[in-house]
């Protein structure tokens, strides 16, 4: 299965959809995609991961280089997901302590802390 | 000699194939359901970073998997044959152009299969590297006595 993404508008926030799979092969075009919206100035991102399949570091590494490029312009970068097999890779890495997660993308959308 | 080995070009779009491969042979092999995730993620990584090392290296030949079906366990090596300096830095070496941004990565990588993996063992030379790991394996459930 490919890379799916979507983008839609909710307030201040862009929702971008992500559907499945996440690695060495897709992951530039996630790329490209988060680059697009914040030189677009888009710089609240909500990254809903529900529909993705797989996931690795290769995927991890643009999330981070995501919220690297928004923080530079005072925004957020905020995921949802709620697939055990896809939580456990940011614990093992250590990276729910860097991103916030949630649980739908409604919850994700009125977080401001 | 393996179970089943594969050979690939080394490019990112072959990885996914190995992954499935792999974990099709996993799952003859009696590794746990709830396991293969793992096993997917982790051959996944391990041929992503080889991928990397040959792509970098300038290297043609393909990047190797050899699946094994053992006794109580079940397991993988993936192989590359990008020259790794044995501990410390043989300078000159070429085709590292970037050192920083290639170590983050395979850092990245290597830090999701010790997570994963309970038994794995990263080992490179001149000639290449080699990542192993296996996994335990449930006996078939129904042998009649």
């Amino acid at each position: 299965m490919d890379l799916s993404l979507s983008t839609r508008t909710v307030g201040d926030r862009t929702v971008v959809e992500v559907g499945g799979e996440i690695d060495v092969y897709t992951a530039p075009k996630l790329r490209e995609q988060l680059v697009e919206l914040v030189n677009d100035g888009n710089f609240h991102l909500v990254v809903d991961m529900e529909g993705v399949d797989f996931l690795d570091s290769t995927g991890l590494g643009v999330l981070v280089g995501g919220l690297k490029r928004v923080r530079a312009h005072e925004g957020s970068l905020r995921l949802v997901c709620n697939q055990e097999r896809i939580l456990k890779i940011f614990r093992i890495t250590g990276l729910t302590k860097v991103f916030p997660i949630h649980t739908s993308v409604e919850e994700a959308v009125a977080a401001t802390d | 000699m393996a179970t089943v080995e594969l050979r690939f070009s080394a490019l990112p779009e072959h990885v996914r194939t190995a992954r499935l491969v792999a974990a099709a042979v996993a799952r003859r092999a009696g590794v746990d359901e709830a396991v293969l995730d793992e096993v997917r993620l982790a051959v996944g990584e391990a041929c992503t970073r080889a991928v990397g090392l040959h792509q970098s290296n300038g290297i043609s030949a393909p990047v190797r998997v050899m699946l094994t079906e053992e006794e109580k366990q079940f397991s993988i090596e993936v192989g590359d044959e990008a020259p790794h300096t044995p501990t410390g830095e043989a300078p000159g070496t070429p085709g590292a152009a970037d050192p920083d941004a290639e170590t983050e990565e395979d850092e990245m990588g290597l830090a999701v299969i010790s997570g994963l993996v309970d038994d794995v063992e990263v080992s490179a030379g001149e000639d290449g590297g080699l990542i192993r790991m296996s996994w335990p394996t449930t006996p078939p459930a129904t042998l009649p006595a």
